[in-house]
């Protein structure tokens, strides 16, 4: 029998239910995971992704023909049953679980595996073939556990708050950015935030989710009247003419980022910032093996990171593994020339 | 360690020197003395010999994180650090201990004279009592690796705040060849012994690249010479001995051994400035003769005949015993004329010959001859300047002939590492042939880090061919590629190589069709490649 599932130059295919999974050409139907660029892309005929992914999605897409689900609700597609599975990457974040006549694929977009206190956290599903990310796929990479990142972030903002100095810090505007408001202590001072990340925050809030008090960044905000604020900033709002105003004369602002190629010092020394913080929406590496090992499938797909030494890993512990292409881009340090992607 | 630790993370971590100077004064003014004489050690790269194989460091690690070694093989490339790589496989430390940086470097040389299974339960051991940046640094260590983003100038900066004494003096005092098992914090820094430091030289004064040459001003005021493509050295003619040191403060002294008989025609209390170069038939040979002696510590017989050396004298520092630094250039270049003019040919130096200076359209042109006399440009000194240290703007300046350029099409991309991780940075380039390409050279340098950014972005969208790491990408992308030298070589495809390839701009305006071709690269060769015969 075909497979379930197959990779095409449109996105990953399932021919018994006439859908795609995260494609990126414009196709009929399209079951999203998440509302990244990367994986949500413009111009589908019908979309389908949880309700809690919805509202971004439309506010990120516009006028689009979208239908939503919850997670764990099976729905009839075709000859086969599908099903959204929290994936813990960002608020809405689903892994996509595909069922025909008791066999069982997951296509899991992007994931992690602990718990950020904002996304419904990583479920694992059971399955016979599981569709992996390896972003992270290197042993070198391991997180910061949540409550050492909320001690290491308070404490440097707390530091530059004392000197009246700002602390800027660059972040993804759906995920991280909301993940460092939920670790911000707020007794500390007040929480500025850029534009794409307030918009962001607007609709998450909308919807029910629960984000500290945040001062959108306007050019006629008093900033004197804030110093020593955090601000919450795209990277390329970060990199821009858009943080100069944040130099106060003789003072200039504590610059960070969030991401987990700060547990690079190489990257930590390219991106030429005061801190980096080692935190990303993404599984590390026991994360990626914890997730995969649970889920009891025999044959694992790769789809984006450092997919043929993940790979070959795969197989030294017995797994079949393939390696597939495409255009998924994880989660990228330098994303102010690429758009966000993550 | 945490102390060393915290000055190796504020000064890694910012790019503001003055946040880094900050940061070493005020571990210059707290520290242990024993931890600050290893600080300065380590900060002007003498680096404790790597006491254990790099090999078995692997191992030990991949074992102790439970991963196959293929697998840290694999992850080395991409943090491009090996003690980095170890630290990050490794597990927690834990518990962690604090003791001072020289107890670890005395632990270090005591597992170093064991066995290897005493050594390798005490380095486990230790890895299990450091913190993350603690254990890079220890690793660092082990390995002789250990490297810090700051400058040995910036450092004596720092330790002249600390120690309120002359960041010149202190630059002095730092140099030669102590290491700090001979030598005490306060004999070092505070109370200098004269007679401990025959051998020490003067730093280096270097130039700055000229690129408007009206920046001048009055010719007049200017003196010439050849700029030599050799390694520059510093000779020293003290109580009987002589000492020949690099740029990097090395001493090279076994690696030239021709240059010992030049006790024999200059007196000592000398120290010259100059250019060891190949020499033979009164004629600078090709940068390649030079090279097969720069990684040998000892010179065999048959090197010796094929490549001798001299050096090509250019300044004279010390006079009679005597500091002449501050004396004007010309003065110094006039004694260095009245020591050198007359010795005989048999004596293993020359003088750099001066230049006339007539006006800047004499001295393009005397530019232009650079290659056909294996020169690299034109050296050019302020007649009144007086012998600085370190790289100072406005007294000399280098000015390089311009490169040899061809247009070529990115085949290949790789991966960079450590600070270009997942980012493409390593191309090869490609020539036409008929209608074919062939690769001819790689280049990873000469983009700024948008431009990097923009072409990652490509590769990843036009990816024909994965083999490995390196990626067989679409024929499209033209980049002027520029050089310093080409040859003959039969490893490669194109049948060429060439010296200090690096990207010179990405051309957005060029068709692939209109790339030059093999044929054009061959010319080449045969225009500027015959030097390597020499």
């Amino acid at each position: 029998m075909a497979d379930l599932l197959t990779f095409t130059d449109r996105g990953i295919y399932c021919e018994a239910g006439d859908f795609y999974i995260d494609p990126w050409r414009p196709v009929d139907r399209a079951l999203v995971t998440h509302g990244h660029a990367d994986h949500a892309h413009e111009g589908m005929a019908r979309y389908l992704a949880t309700d809690i992914a919805a509202p971004v999605m439309r506010h990120r897409l516009g006028e689009i023909s979208l239908d939503t689900i919850r997670y764990g609700e099976t729905r009839r597609i075709g000859d086969v049953t599908v099903s959204f599975h929290p994936a813990g990457h960002v608020p809405g974040s689903a892994q996509i679980r595909v069922e025909r006549k008791g066999e069982v694929w997951v296509a899991s977009g992007d994931y992690k595996t602990i718990d950020d206190g904002l996304s419904t956290p990583f479920e694992p599903v059971r399955c016979d073939a599981f569709i992996t990310e390896s972003t992270f796929g290197l042993p070198v990479f391991k997180w910061t556990p949540q409550a050492e990142l909320a001690r290491d972030l308070n404490a440097w903002w707390a530091a530059n708050a004392a000197e009246g100095r700002f602390s800027l810090i660059g972040a993804y505007a759906l995920g991280k950015a909301q993940r460092i408001l939920t670790l911000a202590d707020t007794s500390i001072g007040p929480i500025l935030t850029h534009g794409a990340v307030e918009n962001t925050n607007e609709v998450l809030r909308a919807q029910g989710i629960a984000l500290p008090d945040t001062i959108r960044v306007t050019p006629d905000l008093d900033l004197k009247a804030h110093a020593g604020a955090l601000v919450v900033a795209t990277p390329p709002g970060l990199g821009g003419p858009w943080a100069r105003r944040f130099n106060v004369a003789g003072n200039p602002a504590s610059t960070a980022f969030a991401s987990g190629w700060m547990a690079l010092r190489g990257v930590r020394r390219r991106r030429a910032a005061d801190r980096g913080f080692i935190m990303s929406d993404h599984a590390d590496w026991p994360g990626l093996n914890a997730a995969i090992r649970e889920t009891g499938a025999r044959k694992i797909f790769v789809t984006h990171g450092y997919t043929s030494i993940f790979r070959r890993w795969l197989e030294s512990e017995g797994f079949e593994a393939h390696v597939v292409s495409t255009e998924y881009a994880g989660e990228n340090v330098d994303a102010d020339d690429e758009g966000e992607a993550a | 360690m945490k102390r060393f630790a915290e000055l190796f993370r504020a000064v890694d971590q910012t790019t503001r020197t003055t946040k880094k100077v900050a940061a070493m004064a005020a571990y210059f003014r707290e520290a242990p003395d024993a931890d600050k004489l290893w600080t300065v050690a380590l900060f002007s790269g003498r680096r404790p010999r790597r006491t254990i194989t790099a090999t078995v460091l692997r191992e030990w690690a991949a074992e102790r994180a439970g991963i196959p070694l293929w697998l840290f093989e694999e992850a080395y490339p991409i943090v491009g650090d090996l003690a980095e790589t170890i630290s990050l496989v490794l597990p927690p430390a834990e518990a962690e201990e604090d003791r001072p940086l020289s107890h670890w470097i005395d632990e270090i040389r005591r597992l170093s004279k064991q066995d290897d299974a005493a050594r390798k339960a005490g380095i486990l051991a230790a890895w299990d009592r450091l913190g993350p940046t603690e254990r890079l640094l220890f690793t660092k260590l082990l390995t002789g690796s250990f490297r810090v983003g700051v400058s040995q100038k910036l450092m004596t900066r720092a330790l002249a705040q600390a120690t309120e004494i002359d960041e010149a003096e202190l630059t002095h005092r730092l140099m030669g060849s102590w290491t700090p098992d001979d030598i005490t914090w306060h004999s070092l820094v505070h109370a200098p012994d004269p007679t401990a430091s025959l051998s020490r030289p003067y730093p280096f004064y270097l130039a700055y690249q000229l690129d408007d040459p009206e920046a001048l001003g009055d010719p007049a005021q200017w003196m010439a010479e050849r700029k030599w493509d050799g390694i520059r050295g510093q000779l020293i003619l003290r109580g009987g001995d002589h000492h020949l040191w690099s740029r990097g403060e090395e001493l090279m002294t076994d690696r030239f051994p021709e240059l010992a008989r030049m006790k024999d025609f200059l007196p000592m209390g000398t120290v010259i400035d100059g250019e060891v170069l190949g020499w033979g038939d009164e004629v600078p040979l090709s940068f390649n003769a030079l090279q097969k002696r720069i990684g040998r510590k000892t010179v065999p017989k048959k090197l010796l005949a094929e490549a001798p050396v001299i050096l090509m004298g250019y300044d004279l520092l010390e006079q009679d015993g005597e500091d002449i630094r501050a004396l004007p250039f010309a003065e110094r270049r006039a004694r260095l004329d009245a020591l050198g003019r007359d010795l005989p040919p048999e004596a293993p130096f020359r003088l750099s010959p001066l230049v006339p200076v007539k006006s800047l359209d004499q001295l393009a042109e005397e530019r232009a001859k650079s290659r056909e006399l294996m020169a690299e440009g034109l050296m050019l000194k302020r007649a009144d300047s007086p012998y600085l240290s370190g790289r100072k703007k406005g007294d000399w300046w280098k000015w390089k002939v311009d490169p040899l350029t061809i247009d070529a099409v990115m085949v290949y991309a790789q991966a960079g590492s450590g600070r270009r991780a997942n980012m493409f940075t390593d191309f090869t380039f490609a020539v036409r042939d008929g209608n074919g390409l062939v690769p001819f050279t790689k280049a990873y340098s000469g983009l700024t880090d948008a431009e990097f950014r923009k072409i990652t972005a490509w590769v990843r969208k036009n990816t024909l061919e994965r083999y490995g790491p390196v990626r067989h990408v679409k024929p499209e992308h033209v980049f002027e590629i520029g050089f310093e030298g080409i040859q003959p070589s039969p490893r490669h495809k194109s049948g060429v190589s060439l010296r200090f390839p690096r990207m010179l701009r990405w051309r957005h305006d060029k068709p692939l069709d209109e790339i030059n071709t093999l044929e054009d690269l061959r010319q080449m060769l045969a225009a500027y490649g015959g030097e390597s015969a020499a």
